[in-house]
């Protein structure tokens, strides 16, 4: 059958959220499609699946790359709605799915949607940000964001008694390591000198970076402004 | 709507024109010479001392023996020091330059990967602050971690297209008075291990041959920006990078394959810290319990510390299932020191793993109680005053001699 105007979308998804107009899912869509990355994620899919065969979310998950960039391509904007509102959430950014013989990367897909989900501050957004707001803050704030002190048995009960171990001899164990930016220092990865730290502060300001965690977080907004703000401030 | 349903049909119509016997050979360095002509970068040289490897089509890649300058990772330092410490002191056992910075942030990846809450400039500049920063020194940037590694390639090529975002970069960075620097290649420590292979083999004191290993390829290294990472024809007939997977036969172990090679870690970003369900189950189902099942290695190795984590990290919840789990989890940075004889605890770190190590270490003859005996000793100092800490004094005389 010859693809014409009338058939070339089949399969077109229903509208799912109707608390939320077209047009608002369309801007957001043209949000992602204005992205200068966008050209170089998508090109158009042949539908054949091979993302998804390697993708370790499509394995756990009610999710699919493929469905994602079929999505895109067709530009499917009830479809893109419900991807972006929870789908993309799923994805473990792994880049499997680079393997793509349509030279897509629906991993980088993600990205960019993700982008536009937490710009715009989207409610499902939020909940699926609020664990998270632990680690936005120990990077923006230290500089690196696995810090040793984040082991502790109550955070990782399911890594075993190991954990425990390493909470309890944090001190110590910490100083027996000969590297010296890493000797001693328990809360943050490495020391980092005041100097580097402001000049992340001023990357933050100066991109909007500050701005998309106030859409996120308010809180965590606040926090991070004041410390920043006074660092900055003393320089 | 701003393109037709025409448009997307012709986009969608052309075909991907693929020759085996040409393949892409991609060197975004032509670029970035030109772009470096014009004045709108400056691109930092790989040193004189340097090795040219073969990378996935054909391109050969610099890679720097010495004065380095070392991108450390979050992950590895926050919770597998020992990986940090292994990657220095094997430089120090080669009595080559390198610098340890404090001038140097996260490449912020982790965050942006598993949270999206940041955007496209920020990253640029966060990278570019950092090379400007190693630029500063005149070392040349050696990057620890894999996401990084990865990160910044993905980051370097969006660099290097698009001008908007070169712009904005540069004004940000004119806010600290910084240049707008990029590396002439990107090169993670463990092509830096893979170059000295021969040379870590060659200072072997433990042996290794009675080993059975499994590798792990890390997806930010070979998947992110594929072209850039090491192949040779003599691994895998080249159809799979050689990182890793050459240094471990140099160093006499059997390398063992398994169905699931391709499959990433289960780290997840976000996955690991909040839906941990995610990262245990893909762990331990699709990489761990295969390795076991198909060829029941002493060892896994891998050469990214996301992945260390999460394979390590998520046997013991398994082992409570009574899943066949129970392979120790090393970086090849870990493997080449223990190699080369380092100290199990003071340099390789061995007690911040999870999954038990004692058998691996007994298979290697290796008699760990004896240094974790010596280990106590020093902890004792550091308790009680007379001893600040653990230092390169203290470190750098391999000790361990089974060959
Ligand atoms: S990046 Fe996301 S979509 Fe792609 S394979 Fe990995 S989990 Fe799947
Ligand atoms: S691999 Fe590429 S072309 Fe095939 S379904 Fe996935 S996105 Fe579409």
């Amino acid at each position: 059958m010859p693809t014409t105007l009338e058939n070339w979308n089949p399969g077109k998804a229903e509208n799912r959220h109707p608390e939320m107009t077209y047009e608002e899912k369309e801007k957001l869509f043209l949000e992602v499609k204005e992205d200068p990355r966008y050209e170089d994620f998508l090109y158009g899919c042949y539908e054949c699946g091979i993302c998804v065969s390697s993708c370790p979310s499509a394995r756990f998950y009610d999710y699919s790359p493929r469905v994602i960039a079929q999505a895109m391509a067709r530009e499917d904007v009830e479809r893109i709605y419900d991807i972006i509102s929870e789908d993309i959430w799923n994805c473990a950014q792994c880049f499997s799915c680079v393997r793509c013989p349509r030279g897509n990367n629906p991993g980088g897909l993600v990205t960019l949607l993700r982008e536009v989900a937490v710009r715009n501050g989207l409610q499902e957004t939020r909940d699926v940000l609020q664990g998270y707001s632990r680690v936005i803050y120990k990077v923006m704030l230290k500089g690196n964001q696995v810090s040793p002190d984040m082991l502790q048995p109550d955070f990782f009960p399911d890594w075993g008694p190991w954990v425990a171990q390493f909470s309890a001899n944090m001190p110590v164990w910490r100083k027996a390591i000969p590297v010296d930016t890493l000797r001693g220092v328990t809360d943050a990865a490495w020391r980092t000198e005041r100097k580097t730290l402001l000049e992340l502060y001023t990357i933050w300001f100066e991109t909007g970076n500050m701005d998309i965690i106030k859409e996120i977080d308010e809180g965590l907004y606040d926090l991070l402004a004041e410390v920043m703000q006074e660092e900055l401030e003393d320089q | 709507m701003t393109t037709t349903v025409e448009e997307i049909l012709e986009r969608k119509s052309h075909a991907v024109i693929r020759d085996p016997e040409v393949a892409p050979i991609v060197d975004l360095r032509e670029e970035l010479f030109e772009l470096e002509a014009r004045g709108e970068v400056i691109v930092q040289r790989v040193p004189e001392n340097h090795v040219e490897v073969t990378t996935k089509f054909g391109r050969k890649k610099k890679i720097p023996i010495d004065h380095t300058w070392h991108h450390k990772s979050c992950g590895q330092c926050g919770h597998i020091p020992g990986y940090t410490s292994s990657i220095f002191w094997l430089h120090r056992q080669f009595d080559l330059d390198y610098l340890d910075p404090k001038d140097q942030t996260s490449c912020t990846g982790w965050n942006y990967y598993a949270s999206g809450a940041s955007n496209a400039t920020a990253q640029a500049a966060v990278m570019s602050r950092n090379f400007a920063a190693a630029y500063e020194t005149g070392y040349f940037p050696m990057i620890h971690c894999g996401t990084s590694y990865g990160h910044y390639k993905e980051v370097r090529e969006q660099l290097i297209h698009h001008k908007g975002l070169r712009d904005e970069v540069r004004r940000v960075l004119d806010k600290m008075g910084k240049p707008l620097v990029i590396p002439e290649e990107l090169v993670h420590y463990s092509e830096w291990i893979h170059v000295m292979r021969k040379r870590i083999a060659e200072k072997q004191t433990v042996d290794m041959s009675a080993i059975t290993a499994t590798v792990h390829p890390a997806c930010h290294y070979y998947k992110i920006v594929v072209e850039d990472a090491i192949y040779d024809p003599e691994i895998y007939g080249g159809q799979r990078m050689a990182t890793v997977t050459a240094t471990l036969q140099a160093l006499g172990m059997n390398v063992a394959d398994y169905s699931t090679w391709y499959d990433c870690c289960g780290f997840g970003f976000r996955h690991i810290l909040v839906q941990r369900d995610f990262t245990r189950s893909f762990a331990n189902l699709r990489k761990i319990e295969v390795m076991k099942n198909e060829v029941n290695p002493d060892v896994t190795v891998t050469h990214d510390t996301g992945c260390v984590t999460t394979l390590d990290k998520s046997q013991f919840a398994a082992k409570a299932h009574d899943r066949k789990v129970g392979i120790p989890v090393l970086s090849d940075a870990q493997v080449s020191a223990l190699a080369m004889g380092a100290h199990p605890f003071r340099v390789v770190q061995m007690h911040w793993h999870s999954t038990d190590w004692r058998p691996f270490m007994d298979k290697l003859g290796v008699d760990w109680q004896k240094y974790w005996d010596e280990f106590q000793g020093d902890l004792e100092l550091i308790r009680s005053g007379q001893k600040a800490g653990i230092t390169w004094e203290d470190a750098d005389k391999p000790v361990v001699n089974v060959a």
